[in-house]
């Protein structure tokens, strides 16, 4: 960039004519007064289609200055970089307004009062309630689900780095690369058909075990990532002082890659404390607070923002519920996640690159 | 679990090792801590095999006591009445729409997805980029059901006009072609699925491009390409079969996403050929919206779509990640 704009004050007979580097600003802002020149007159109200207009008139007025002043192969270059940078607007557009609602709209009600109180009988129409038995329910379920996953998902990950060689390891690579892609409603159809054949009724630990199915793989591949990390000298100074192998493991490997692995975990237990669909099928939702995840029907927070929703037949007091119950759901996630990435960074192995 | 039990059973006292034996561990044979370790870790990786065989089986029992129950043609019945005797269902028209709704969400978010990953990748000032590539991460980390709740009360709303505008000007096509109803349809299914598949396609595009061999970009400059020229010869041709993966994992979690297909779409069961008219419907959003009134033949039926929908997504699945096995062994850039 910087040479560009000494070539420019140069006037270099070697290069051919360049727009200013101002350009691209000006056909924007000229864009934007059109299109909303176009959609005032024309009394379009969406502002979507204000921005569809703009986006369009940009790329098209990039191309058409850019060809007539440097070159097709200018223009062609010019509107690539528009039409990236335009599609990572796009992106932005649903991620800032996704928060901004949860959040405009969460804290309505979310107080001490709805974190504390549960459903029992208020009816989906009024308003009050709260969400303390959906957050029992969530808490339990996916403390079940961690308790049962996490270790085997870590135990399959040194299985298959320190030990694994041969067509058992290859194969379990493969299924847990299968594995992370099972939708998570077929993780809750295969916990389904147990309780179906047992003939039992849906409680919390049900939900918890489709929950851990879905959690494995995720665990198996952050901690194989990790595993890796490790130098291999420090393994084998560890072996060469006659420690033995699961001693190393235990005492060398493991606690060089301690901080990864509990990222890893934290990130699982992220992306697992969202899942609906399982919770729907097994746990079956529960305005009463109930304790015990072994027995009877729970509640969680996913699927008490699902069930305000569906549920209300458009009452505002459950929108409003639902969107709080979203908030809490979307702080504790974003919470684990920005807790898990500063262990990641803190605890980061030095691997000397 | 047993694998506890057995690890109780196995532990040794440990008794002080003597030579002879610390000399027969030399030469391969494990100290019993060693094998207690090797069988407790071998074991949880068979476990997940064993998960994974439980599933595939369960559900084809389950599906098959389903299936021969069913009074219709299980794949070419357009109905699902499971509360009927004997139960008429099929999955043609599930299996139509979870096709149309993720084709839709895979036109939309691969070009932007890629988009974003070049931005990140080649186009960004550096100090932009990393923040960029964390919010594409936050993206991800969002809870589909939220996704739900925001696309049924916040997209929904504002699709209205586009619907319009599309029904105007396209509505020849049959395709766009709109009578009006709640734009609770297809199309708006598809625009939602491809926000949330949007940053896995980023993340692994992303990761590709990084590994384009610095010498392709350079030599591709120093002919006098521009920065576009350098990425479509140098940039996408290497990192073709990385997008190819990235798509079809992105379309394996498109096929199989439940809640917020369940919140958006108004289904009903019949195939439409607009995309903006409410119909049609999805195996996961099918199981979900039926869950509850289902009897007990009708939770097998759902289980039978459900294996269906198995079946599907682990073929995408596979065949993705054999695509990225396969270039992981010629290009060497993991290393």
């Amino acid at each position: 960039m910087s040479t560009a704009s000494l070539a420019d004050k140069r006037a270099n007979s070697l290069r051919g004519a360049s727009l200013p580097k101002w350009s691209p600003w000006a056909i924007a802002a000229g864009s934007l007064v059109v299109a909303v020149g176009v959609g005032l007159a024309a009394g379009l109200d969406s502002k979507v289609q204000w921005g569809l207009i703009a986006a369009i008139l940009f790329i098209l007025g990039t191309f058409g200055i850019a060809a007539r002043v440097e070159g097709r192969r200018q223009a062609k270059d010019r509107v690539a970089t528009s039409l990236v940078w335009v599609a990572f607007l796009l992106a932005v557009i649903p991620l800032v307004s996704l928060i901004w609602v949860t959040v405009a709209r969460g804290v309505k009600v979310l107080d001490v009062y709805f974190l504390t109180h549960s459903m029992g009988v208020v009816a989906d129409s009024e308003p009050g309630g709260g969400i303390y038995a959906a957050i029992i329910g969530s808490l339990e379920q996916v403390g079940l689900a961690t308790v049962i996953g996490a270790p085997v998902g870590i135990l399959t990950a040194i299985y298959l780095v320190e030990y694994g060689r041969g067509r058992l390891a290859k194969a379990v690579t493969f299924f847990v690369d299968v594995m992370t892609g099972i939708p998570s409603i077929v993780a809750g159809l295969f916990i389904l058909s147990l309780m179906l054949i047992f003939s039992m009724q849906p409680f919390g630990f049900a939900g918890s075990l489709a929950l851990a199915i879905l959690m494995m793989p995720v665990v198996v591949r952050s901690t194989e990532e990790m595993l890796k990390l490790v130098p291999n000298e420090l393994r084998e100074a560890s072996l060469a002082l006659g420690v033995p192998k699961w001693r190393t493991i235990l005492k060398v490997v493991l606690p060089t890659s301690i901080g990864g692995i509990t990222t890893g975990v934290m990130l699982a237990v992220a992306r697992i404390a969202g899942e609906t669909a399982p919770v729907l099928l097994l746990v079956f939702g529960n305005p009463f607070i109930n304790n015990n995840p072994f027995e009877g029907a729970q509640a969680s927070l996913p699927l008490y923002i699902y069930q305000q929703y569906s549920q209300s037949a458009g009452a505002n007091a459950a929108y409003d519920r639902a969107w709080a119950a979203s908030l809490t759901l979307i702080a504790f996630v974003m919470i684990l996640n920005m807790v898990a990435r500063g262990i990641a960074r803190w605890k980061a192995p030095k691997t000397g690159r | 679990m047993d694998i506890s039990t057995q690890t109780t059973d196995a532990l040794p006292p440990s008794p002080e090792p003597t030579l002879t034996e610390q000399a027969r561990s030399a030469r391969g044979a494990s100290r019993p801590g060693d094998r207690v370790f090797l069988g407790l870790s071998r074991g949880s990786g068979i476990l997940l095999l064993v998960i994974m065989a439980a599933i595939a089986v369960f559900l084809t029992y389950r599906a098959s006591l389903a299936i021969s129950k069913d009074h219709g043609n299980f794949l070419t019945t357009f109905e699902w009445n499971t509360n009927l005797t004997p139960p008429v269902f099929g999955i043609a028209v599930l299996a139509f729409g979870t096709v149309v709704s993720s084709v839709v969400a895979m036109a939309i978010a691969v070009p932007v997805s890629v988009a974003i990953a070049l931005f990140i990748t080649h186009y960004a000032p550096r100090r932009l980029a990393g923040p960029v590539a964390y919010v594409i991460d936050l993206l991800a980390a969002v809870p589909s059901i939220v996704y739900g709740l925001w696309g049924a009360l916040i997209l929904v709303p504002h699709m209205t006009g586009l619907y319009g505008w599309l029904d105007k000007y396209l509505g020849w096509t049959g395709v766009f072609d709109w009578q009006g109803g709640a734009p609770r349809s297809m199309l708006t299914v598809g625009l939602l699925l491809a926000i949330m598949i949007l940053p896995i396609i980023t993340n692994v595009s992303r990761e590709v491009f990084r590994q384009v061999p610095q010498m392709h970009e350079e030599a591709a400059l120093a002919l006098g390409a521009t920065r576009w020229e350098v990425i479509r010869m140098a940039v996408l041709p290497f990192g073709r079969s990385g997008v190819i993966s990235a798509s079809m994992l992105g379309l394996g979690r498109a096929l199989g996403e439940t809640m917020a297909v369940a919140t958006v779409l108004s289904p009903t069961f019949d195939i439409q050929a607009s995309l903006l008219d409410p119909g049609g419907g999805t195996f996961a959003q099918n199981i979900a919206s039926k869950f509850s009134e289902a009897t007990q033949d009708g939770r097998d039926a759902l289980i039978a779509s459900g294996l269906v929908l198995f079946v599907i997504t682990l073929l995408v699945n596979g065949a993705a990640r054999a695509i990225i096995a396969r270039r992981k062994e010629y290009s060497g850039a993991n290393a």
